[in-house]
């Protein structure tokens, strides 16, 4: 049964099929280009912060809780001295602590106990009180996968935001800041 | 001095591919000769530029100038020599200037190996190949140029990323460019052929060796960038469905199935509009990896840097090149003819089927790669598409494909009695199964259904490729004499379905069989896999070139035979980066596997200890393609001159077109 082809029968259109679908792969990745992939929403905002007791930076021997936090907006930044994008985010966290809106909270992770304290001496120190989280435990249970990460906190213990990577000043003004307003207006 | 040296060969390089681009394709529609001898002599001075341009790179790396900024970044003064070289395209601007370079050299082994082309032919390929290099040589130069000076210079360099420091991700990146890049002539010869309306036997048979070499490349880069996922990466695992790789996956299925197509175009003349399609898109997707590599649109275990300048370069340069050459087969392809009749049962259409199955797979994985893209450019939110979905969907796609390619070859062209054919399987086809089912049940698990499906198939396809050998070879008087006949297209072909096979039966057994363990061990600690007693003898430091590492030393024993493995943890001092490099006792039957993976209290270390049956399979089945590949092209007939007559009478057909 020999098959009868006909081009003139078949639409001479069928050819830009591929054209078409081309062109609307093309729109696709422009609008792809306009997104930023890297923006991964953590699981836990909106849920409780993971608690937390862990002796301190500063003095080996007192230890600070998540429960000690409570009633009040915070931001727990994560921080090592081994970290390079820290070093470039620290005065930012500087600055913005100097304007005593919210209390920073630092969770040392991975590091020892010299290096960090020798860091906090040399670049100042933001932090209202620093955590020391030796082995990362607290780090894995707050869902960390890289340092800097910075959580905002509010006055019942739900993390509200969490930024991945330095903050920076425009972070800060055009995203943190008017959250943090909001969540201090809330009663 | 020899940066400036190498960005002034590649600005020269730039307006030889002008010229190579623009007088030739103008020469040609217009029948000016002299302006269409422009194109080999602007090929070859383009691609004597680019070397240039890359040997000044190459200097630069070997002489540690880190006032180059693209050296400072990516190179120290204690690297090896060796990978100072591999530095070259160790990250992104110096992997485009390869990626030109290779172009460069495609296109003058073009102009050397082209001694049976009709001038115009040649000058129609030679100007598209310069267009595609003015778009990539562009790129490099207005977004990712690697002379940058680097003002102060830094007293020593970044060092390498300590993933590449590796023999084989040295050698993965220029395998798997050749065989990108060699597309691009499969992709010139079908827009050529368009434009000049000479789509016939002719211009199949002249792509198909150039097809063939890109196509054994690309194999190769995807075996070995498997293959060096495995043992780097330390997870044990050789294929993650990653963005990166499905974007070299994807040009790989559309130029086999580019290849299966051409062998009908050249031999029957059918599915004419069809293998210009499948050329055009199999460089269309390699384009398009580059673009989903180097934007950044897409997240991956490959985070290479990324930059939205050069993403949007990308997209237009994508644009412009596949937007064209759709357009040009729009206005084009209606007018091609095919003048071949053929049966409803005949090798013509099951080899049409398994294009279609081959394009089908290869746009799923496409689906799957952009899907993530799609929801989010709709505002749906984020998700990855991982492995369940390429699994669930490749799956069942592939299995037809590796049944029609084991009675494909018994299929006569125009038209093929099915029945004499299935008369000629009748105990391989269920021989072949049942004996897969046996192996599976008796030697490991008698309630293993996809096990027993896998070895099935790949019994059917070896049994089946061997059986088609034979009726060849029985053709004539005696064996030896059967042999001989042969041409290496055939065993070529045979190779190539055993390869696929060999991969087959190296995936499954591999996925099926495969026990890992992820342990607490101190020195003096054993542990019992997979019949394997491995006894964790100690660590110690051992220095390195760049960097320092903890190696533990494990005796791995079973039935009085006794090796020892020695995995590292090792700390890049420069980029201060911890690399696991695993230990592996590679064998045709199975690999034992161990990495180390952080380092516990007092002298404790997690280790994840893993036994893989059968694993080297998958590459040997990489390298049987490989060898297909190779002896199909050196099959006498391609370079073979064309009759003078045809020859004439195509270029006269084109002229009047």
């Amino acid at each position: 049964m020999p098959i009868e082809r006909n081009p003139t029968v078949t639409s001479h259109m069928r050819f830009a099929i591929p054209l078409v679908i081309f062109i609307l792969l093309v729109v696709l990745l422009g609008v792809g280009l306009t997104l930023d992939p890297r923006e991964v929403p953590s699981p836990l905002i909106g849920k409780p912060a993971p608690a937390f007791s862990l002796p301190e930076v500063a003095a080996a021997d007192r230890t600070l809780s998540l429960e000690q936090l409570k009633g009040q907006v915070f931001l727990l930044n994560v921080w090592a001295s081994w970290c390079v994008s820290c070093r470039q985010e620290h005065p930012v966290l500087v600055d913005f602590a100097k304007r005593g809106i919210v209390p920073i909270y630092g969770l040392n992770y991975k590091d020892t106990r010299n290096d960090a304290l020798a860091w906090l001496k040399r670049f100042g120190d933001p932090y209202r009180a620093s955590v020391f989280d030796e082995d990362g435990k607290t780090g894995i249970d707050w869902g960390v996968y890289g340092v800097p990460e910075t959580f905002l906190v509010d006055k019942h213990g739900v993390i509200r935001y969490k930024q991945t990577g330095p903050v920076t000043h425009e972070d800060l003004e055009n995203k943190i800041l008017p959250l943090i307003r909001e969540l201090q207006g809330a009663a | 001095m020899i940066a400036e040296l190498g960005h002034i060969a590649l600005i020269m390089a730039l307006l030889m591919a002008l010229l190579q681009g623009a007088f030739p394709l103008m020469g040609a529609s217009q029948g000016v000769d002299i302006w269409m001898s422009v194109a080999k002599p602007a090929g070859r001075a383009q691609f004597l530029f680019l070397l240039v341009s890359f040997g000044a790179l190459t200097a630069c790396f070997v002489n540690n100038d880190f006032s180059v900024e693209y050296v400072a970044r990516n190179s120290n003064s204690a690297l090896p020599l060796y990978y100072r070289i591999a530095a070259v395209w160790g990250s992104h601007e110096g992997s485009m200037l390869l990626w030109a370079t290779i172009l460069g050299l495609w296109t003058a082994a073009v102009t050397v190996f082209s001694r049976s082309l009709s001038e115009d032919f040649l000058a129609r390929v030679l100007g598209i190949m310069g267009l595609v290099s003015v778009g990539i040589l562009l790129f490099i130069l207005f977004t990712s140029n690697p002379f940058e000076r680097l003002t102060p210079v830094p007293p020593d360099g970044n060092d390498l990323n300590p993933l590449l420091q590796d023999f084989g991700m040295t050698v993965h990146p220029p395998m798997l460019y050749m065989g990108y890049v060699g597309l691009s002539v499969a992709f010139a010869f079908a827009i050529a052929a368009l434009l000049g309306g000479s789509l016939d036997s002719a211009w199949a048979r002249w792509s198909r060796p150039w097809t063939l070499v890109a196509w054994l490349f690309l194999t190769g880069g995807i075996t070995l960038g498997s293959w060096w996922a495995y043992y780097e990466l330390g997870w044990g695992g050789w294929w993650f469905w990653d963005p990166v790789e499905n974007a070299s996956f994807m040009p790989w299925l559309v130029a086999t199935a580019l290849i299966h197509s051409l062998a009908v175009t050249e031999k029957r003349g059918a599915f004419k509009a069809w293998t210009v399609l499948l050329a055009i898109f199999a460089f269309s997707l390699s384009l398009l990896g580059t673009f989903l590599v180097r934007s950044g649109v897409l997240t991956s275990v490959h985070a290479f840097a990324s930059d939205p300048t050069r993403g949007l370069f990308i997209l237009i340069l994508l644009a412009i090149v596949v937007g064209g050459s759709l357009l040009v087969y729009t206005v084009k392809a209606p007018a091609v003819r095919d003048v071949a009749r053929y049966s409803l049962v005949s090798k013509e259409n099951l080899l049409l089927l398994n294009n279609i199955l081959l394009v089908t797979a290869s746009g799923s994985i496409l689906l799957g790669t952009l899907y993530p893209l799609i929801l989010d450019a709709l505002k749906l939110g984020k998700i990855s598409v991982g492995p369940p979905y390429f699994g669930t969907v490749f799956a069942p796609l592939m299995a037809p494909i590796f049944l029609l390619a084991g009675i494909g070859p018994m299929f006569a062209w125009r038209e093929s009695p099915i029945g004499r054919i299935l008369h000629r399987v009748r105990y391989l086809f269920p021989a072949s199964f049942v004996a897969g089912i046996a192996l599976a049940a008796l030697a490991w698990d008698e309630t293993d259904f996809k096990m027993m499906a896998g070895l099935g198939c790949a019994f059917w396809l070896a049994a089946s490729a061997c059986l088609s050998l034979w009726s060849r070879i029985r053709l004539r008087d005696g064996w030896l004499e059967g042999l001989r006949a042969q041409s290496p297209s055939v065993y070529g072909m045979t190779a190539a379905h055993l390869g696929v096979a060999v991969f087959l039966v190296g995936a499954v057994l591999s996925d099926r069989l495969s026990q890992e363990k992820l342990v607490r061990m101190a020195p003096g600690d054993s542990v019992m896999l997979a019949g394997y007693t491995f006894h964790f003898l100690g660590t110690e430091t051992v220095q390195g070139p760049n960097f320092s590492a903890q190696q533990a030393t494990f005796r791995v024993e079973r039935d009085g035979e006794s090796l020892e493995l020695r995995p590292q943890k090792r700390n890049y001092k420069v980029q201060r980066n911890m690399m696991t490099e695993a230990a592996i006792d590679p064998g045709l039957s199975r690999d034992l596997y161990v990495a180390l993976g952080e380092p516990l209290d007092t002298n404790a270390w997690s280790v994840r200890l893993y036994v893989k049956p059968f694993i080297r399979w998958i590459w040997a089945g990489g390298l049987f393609m490989i060898a297909g590949g190779i002896l199909s092209v050196s099959d006498r007939r391609y370079r073979l001159p064309l009759p003078e007559t045809r020859a004439v009478a195509g270029r006269a057909a084109s002229r009047a077109i």
